[in-house]
């Protein structure tokens, strides 16, 4: 009974702290680019602006909800539901700190690619259903983009699952007591990373939506709260991604005593969500064909040798 | 003088007396009235045979004769055509006119000579209703397709109140609707070939990349344009027919609004112009503040351009530092004139007034402050890889093709051309600057960009020169013509006082004539061909624009690549929609 109070205590704590996050990320975005770009962003709303978070979302709210005549209705409805569902369901395997975790999985990682290959439908029903040109050439870019990002995605993280030889994530941790994984598996950690900004569609990356050529790309025709689940999707994808990169190859919730083991994992996790914004404030886009080149023809081979070389090692050490 | 008149005798040693007469302008250009039988054989001549060799069409407007005040020893007596054609050889230009009669006259084509006749002879087309017989697409370019009459000839009302109350009457409103409804047909595009069936998508009118009301429809198969079609004229604000209504002076703050990032810089296009027409010299002080006030807007314009064209390509940063620079390019400017992106501040023979002071101080504060900048942004955007690879290879043109299409400006010289009317017509007292034209050698959107980076850097050092050597001396110069006039003499004697009075409220009377100016503005050459019939009021305003021939090509140069890669062609092209639609 009192595990099970546990576990809903966890959800929902969870679930609240999320949410909140990710609307907080919001501010936080709006504030950093302003630093970055020589302007002063959201400051008039409560102490530093903050309550721009309570405006912003209570606009969303209230915003006229319209579903286009032309749209193909219930998947224009479900298409935004399956982005939040996805990442959320995501966050169940990732260990916050050590007592704080909803699932642990012995397939953690394979649930996570999974996953995040699901949340490609929402991109992809979504630029389909609202029937519009621009939307369908985003869904379309969007759906190719984050099918060949995941190929190297998953790739890059059997280094990490060979040495720690296990894909539960509690595990992962646990094996980076030593030393964490980015100082054995660089590479791995620069395309992991690279294929989860691709994966999250953000600047330089954010072909799908791209906003000079395609408007707003497969979100362009919605509205109120249906973009806003796209808009806190994003949130959420990027703290996602900052969280793994952070289990996987940052030790987790591991560090010194003196702070708490959830503040470590924060911590980490909150600097790579900065560097996300930070990406967005200075890089220019590629061109679609570009970025599946990049893709295909660099990050593809160097994951493969890195899987051959990381497999060598681990085997040699062994004998 | 002597090269000039040999170019006649040569013209009519080789198509015989008949064919020209020559007329006296008060601009320097070579004006020849041709038969209307002839003219597409002695423009096929100048421009292929002629060993100098007239390559580019640099202009094609017509003049409705019709009300001209004076009895003219003109030729025509209702329509007359005007081509203005560029010799580079000779660094010279010609212009040919002919005689059209009748209600709705016509002419044959000359596309097949320059592909750029073609927007120009829709425009004549659109404004006059002359019709030009064997062109491939002769309809409407700026004013809409349901529009009756043609506004440049001169029973077309100028103003609203002389049409009469608007009425949308249901009829009226389903023809309108009708006109919207998009047909691929009508504008020349296929809806399918043998294995694809394509898709056509509307850029614009309301598009974030393109900086403007400017709608392109795109023949898409996947992601690649297999064809481009400008639809230009959301923007169009009847420039030319109100300088008709507006006196010689009260155009001026008109002339603001066409390249609206160039601000003075139209003025000065203008009242080169009328300066001509009126034979007024301005005195040095006046040309070297001129020259200032130029090339900071230049800088202004193309601090836009940079900043936009990155963002074009999803780099968001660059265009809030540029802007911040421009802001401060602005408050120079606002110091000076008062005003902002409109200062409207060159007057006919002068200037509005002197300048402040103090201003030396805060020229001199830019100079310092920018180089530094503009290396940074150097460092931020011309030399980012994926900038790079969005833009090196991408809308490339030659410069023949360049000079066939109309092209001037930073897209000519990017073609490894080295082509500035600063340095080869200078105006103005450019001569007397040092500065370079800066050239690159691949005509793709980065050696545009590296051109225009580079004019700022020379814009700079021109600005740098007029601090140091301002002249002394008078703001406006002496003479009855100037608009105000200097004020120190009116109260001494009668007649300064009746001309400052008369000037002031009639505003001036200039001289029947015409002339025609061209300046190197900040996207390419622009003119204002400027016939007066004696009258307070222009005659007939041509504006002849840079942007206008640069979009026309659009299609041409986009063909073939993504439709990523048209937001680069787009960017690096840096037009005006108001440059475009006048």
């Amino acid at each position: 009974m009192n595990e099970t109070l546990t576990y809903i205590l966890t959800i929902v704590g969870e679930l609240f702290s999320l949410l909140t996050l990710a609307a907080l990320l919001i501010w936080v975005e709006r504030r950093m680019l302003a630093l970055w770009q020589d302007r002063l962003g959201p400051n008039r709303a409560g102490p530093f602006g903050l309550f721009i978070v309570v405006a912003d979302t209570l606009k969303l709210f209230f915003k006229e909800d319209w579903i286009p005549p032309f749209s193909e209705k219930a998947v224009f409805v479900i298409a935004p539901a399956i982005l939040v569902i996805t990442v959320l369901l995501s966050f169940t395997i990732i260990p916050f700190a050590p007592g704080i975790l909803i699932t642990d999985f012995n397939i953690g990682i394979l649930f996570f690619l999974a996953m995040s290959s699901l949340g490609v439908y929402s991109i992809v029903l979504g630029g389909w259903a609202s029937n519009n040109k621009y939307s369908l050439l985003g869904a379309l870019r969007g759906a190719s983009q984050m099918i060949s990002y995941e190929v190297f995605m998953g790739l890059s993280l059997m280094g990490v699952v060979m040495l720690s030889g296990s894909f539960s994530l509690r595990d992962i941790v646990e094996a980076q007591r030593n030393h964490w994984f980015i100082l054995l598996q660089p590479v791995g950690f620069v395309i992991f990373f690279i294929a989860g900004i691709a994966e999250t569609h953000r600047l330089p990356f954010d072909i799908p939506e791209a906003e000079s050529e395609l408007v707003a790309g497969f979100h362009s025709e919605y509205s109120s709260m249906k973009f806003g689940m796209f808009f806190i999707g994003e949130y959420l994808g990027i703290t996602l991604i900052s969280a793994m990169v952070t289990t996987l190859f940052l030790g987790g919730w591991l560090g010194p005593e003196f702070l708490p083991p959830i503040c470590w994992f924060a911590l980490k996790t909150f600097a790579f969500i900065l560097f996300f914004i930070l990406l967005r404030a200075s890089l220019p886009r590629p061109r679609y064909d570009q970025l599946m080149g990049y893709g295909w023809k660099v990050l593809l081979p160097v994951t493969l040798l890195n899987l051959l070389v990381t497999g060598a090692v681990v085997l040699l050490l062994k004998n | 003088m002597e090269l000039r008149s040999s170019l006649v005798d040569e013209l009519i040693l080789h198509f015989g007396e008949s064919v020209f007469t020559q007329q006296t302008t008060a601009d320097e250009i070579t004006t020849l009235w041709v038969v209307k039988e002839k003219l597409v054989d002695v423009l096929s001549y100048l421009k292929n045979d002629h060993p100098i060799q007239f390559s580019m069409l640099y202009d094609l407007s017509a003049i409705d004769e019709r009300s001209y005040a004076k009895k003219n020893n003109h030729h025509s007596t209702e329509f007359t055509l005007v081509y203005h054609l560029l010799s580079f050889k000779r660094n010279q230009f010609i212009r040919l006119k002919v005689a059209l009669e009748g209600e709705f006259p016509k002419m044959s084509t000359i596309t097949h000579l320059w592909v750029a006749a073609n927007w120009y002879e829709r425009e004549v087309f659109d404004m006059f209703g002359i019709q030009f017989e064997g062109h491939p697409h002769l309809k409407r370019i700026l004013m809409p397709l349901t529009w009756e009459g043609h506004p440049l000839r001169k029973e077309h009302p100028a103003r609203a109140t002389e049409m009469g109350p608007f009425k949308l009457w249901d009829e009226k409103q389903d023809k309108e609707q009708h006109a919207l409804q998009f047909q691929p047909e009508d504008w020349g595009l296929k809806r399918k070939s043998a294995d694809t069936d394509y898709m056509f998508l509307n850029i614009g009118p309301q598009h974030p990349g393109t900086h403007g009301v400017l709608r392109i429809i795109l023949q898409l198969d996947g992601e690649d344009i297999v064809d481009a079609v400008p639809d230009i004229g959301f923007h169009h604000r009847g420039a030319e027919k109100m300088g008709e209504r507006q006196s010689w002076h009260t155009y001026i703050p008109y002339t603001d609004r066409i390249d609206y990032l160039g601000g003075v810089m139209n003025n000065l296009a203008y009242l080169l112009s009328v300066e001509k027409l009126a034979g007024i010299t301005v005195p040095d002080r006046v040309k070297t503040a001129r020259v200032m006030l130029c090339e900071f807007f230049r800088i202004a314009s193309h601090l836009v351009w940079y900043g936009t064209f990155a963002q074009d390509l999803g780099q968001l940063s660059p265009v809030f530092y540029m802007f911040t620079d421009r802001e401060k390019v602005f408050d120079i400017v606002e110091a000076i004139t008062g005003g902002r992106m409109h200062p409207n501040w060159f007057r006919i023979g002068g200037l509005a007034q002197d300048l402040p002071k103090g201003w030396d101080k805060m020229v001199s504060e830019f100079v310092a402050y920018f180089p530094k900048q503009l290396r940074e942004y150097h460092d931020m955007v011309m030399k980012n890889s994926i900038f790079k690879a969005r833009t090196i290879g991408i809308g490339i043109y030659t410069l023949q093709e360049a000079i066939e299409w109309g092209v001037t400006g930073p897209g000519l010289r990017a073609c490894g051309f080295e082509w500035d009317f600063r340095k080869k017509q200078p105006y103005s007292g450019y001569e007397n600057f040092e500065f370079d034209i800066p050239t690159a050698q691949n005509g793709d959107c980065y050696d545009r960009a590296v051109v225009r980076v580079e004019e700022m850097w020379q814009s700079l050092r021109i600005i740098e020169q007029c601090l140091n050597n301002m002249p002394e001396g008078d703001y406006k110069s002496d003479h009855p013509l100037t608009t105000p006039p200097l004020k120190k003499h009116t109260m001494q004697d009668i007649e300064t006082l009746i001309t400052h009075f008369l000037g002031v409220s009639w505003g001036p009377v200039i001289p029947p004539g015409e002339a025609m100016s061209c300046i190197e503005a900040t996207k390419g050459s622009n003119s204002y061909y400027l016939i007066s019939d004696g009258n307070t009021s222009p005659y007939r305003v041509r504006v002849r624009t840079p942007s206008f021939p640069h979009m026309q090509m659009l299609p041409y140069i986009s063909k073939g690549y993504t439709v990523a890669d048209l937001l680069s062609i787009l960017g690096s092209m840096d037009y005006v929609l108001a440059d475009i639609d006048r």
